[in-house]
């Protein structure tokens, strides 16, 4: 075909408008949520106490630190998503939910306790955690990575990463309701190996399917 | 240079802005000078630069598809040279070379090095011919026969809407076929 000839059809099809992408990504995460709700009140359902358990800090705590990781890692994605752009200057978006965290496991050696900070740690469900986020960041990762198709990335496995950063936050705030450990040590460690998984999981597939 | 960026930047704006003529401009302005840079990049590679045109057309497709990842406050000449560097990479990529590719392949091209004459791509000739009969048929009658979408639509009686639908679907699998073919 000659150049000059696609240009031509370039030209027709200027008309059509195309949409920014955050608009695709916000579409697709609210099409995931209801499937991972679904998932999660279909195996897991909210902890028993929840009731009290709204009530305590470090309860609350767990959705700030992953819808923190959720919102940073959406925000860098969509940067990242044009062609000439890279993370540099940026990536103090992560200090976000690494803040909050860090505050949190202060605070949780500063309050008394009734077990100590080893047993905090390993908690009583580290296995259910790292089994449940993955699958509850399932359907926001799909979502994610496919609308992230329509922008234009230099680093498709970067943003891979990131997009499964990003289902994870949203993946670990559903599970977070379930959960029944709120030490900050527990979520440091498990939520964060949860999220590395997904992230490794994201970036695998985001090398494939977000070259342009 | 400095000043032919600037036109493209301004052109791109209005382009946005609906304005077709301007965007007609703009993508023949970024022809030639992209052009230039496929034959420089692929000659720097030890290749022969007769596939230069299927790189400038899959760069052109990129640059329309993606023009919603261009940042209006931005320049356009950077975001323009990272995805024909990029398409220049897929090329090399394809015929199993890794080839660190400069970017001032790019950025160096002077406006009078634009010689060399145009040709056909066979890429996207070959993915078009694969396409669904009715993408293709949208397709070949706007770029090949020359026709607009009115006499398109007339021809295969077609609504407007319809070719306009067609259209834009057939370029988004071109360059989904343009990604995936590993020749």
């Amino acid at each position: 075909m000659k150049t000059d000839d696609l240009i031509a059809v370039l030209i027709a099809d200027h008309p059509t408008r195309t949409q920014p992408v955050w608009l695709w990504l916000l579409a697709g995460l609210c099409a995931a949520l209801p499937l991972s709700a679904m998932l999660f009140m279909a195996s897991l359902g909210m902890r028993p106490d929840i009731a009290t358990a709204i009530h305590s800090p470090f309860f609350d705590l767990k959705f700030a630190v992953t819808l923190a990781l959720a919102s940073s890692a959406a925000a860098l994605s969509l940067h990242l998503s044009r062609p000439n752009a890279s993370l540099r200057g940026w990536m103090w978006l992560f200090a976000l939910p690494l803040g909050l965290l860090g505050i949190g496991i202060v605070a949780d050696f500063a309050v008394p306790q009734r077990v100590n900070w080893t047993s905090r740690m390993a908690g009583s469900s580290s296995l259910a955690c790292m089994s449940s986020i993955p699958l509850f960041s399932a359907p926001f990762l799909i979502a994610a990575l496919l609308t992230l198709r329509k922008g234009a990335t230099s680093h498709p496995m970067l943003l891979g990463a990131l997009a499964g950063l990003m289902s994870a936050g949203l993946g670990a705030a559903i599970y977070a309701a379930h959960c029944m450990d709120d030490s900050p040590l527990f979520v440091a460690t498990w939520y964060t190996l949860a999220a590395v998984f997904v992230a490794f999981i994201g970036a695998m597939i985001g090398r494939r399917v977000l070259r342009f | 240079m400095r000043g032919q960026e600037h036109e493209w930047t301004d052109l791109m704006r209005s382009a946005n802005a609906g304005d077709t003529a301007a965007y007609h401009r703009l993508l023949s302005a970024i022809t030639p000078v992209l052009r230039a840079a496929a034959r420089r990049g692929l000659l720097r590679a030890g290749q022969s630069p007769d596939q230069s045109e299927d790189i400038v057309q899959d760069t052109l497709l990129a640059v329309h598809l993606k023009r919603h990842t261009w940042d209006p406050k931005a320049a356009f000449a950077p975001w323009l040279f990272t995805i024909a560097r990029n398409k220049l990479i897929d090329a090399l990529r394809r015929r199993g070379r890794r080839v660190f590719v400069d970017i001032d392949d790019f950025t160096d091209v002077l406006p009078g090095e634009e010689a060399s004459e145009p040709t056909s791509g066979i890429d996207i000739e070959a993915h078009l011919k694969q396409l669904p009969p009715r993408q293709r048929d949208v397709l070949q009658s706007i770029s090949v026969d020359g026709l607009s979408i009115t006499e398109t639509a007339k021809k295969f009686d077609m609504k407007e809407g319809a070719v306009r639908v067609a259209l834009h679907r057939g370029l988004s699998t071109l360059a989904a076929r343009a990604q995936k073919d590993p020749t």
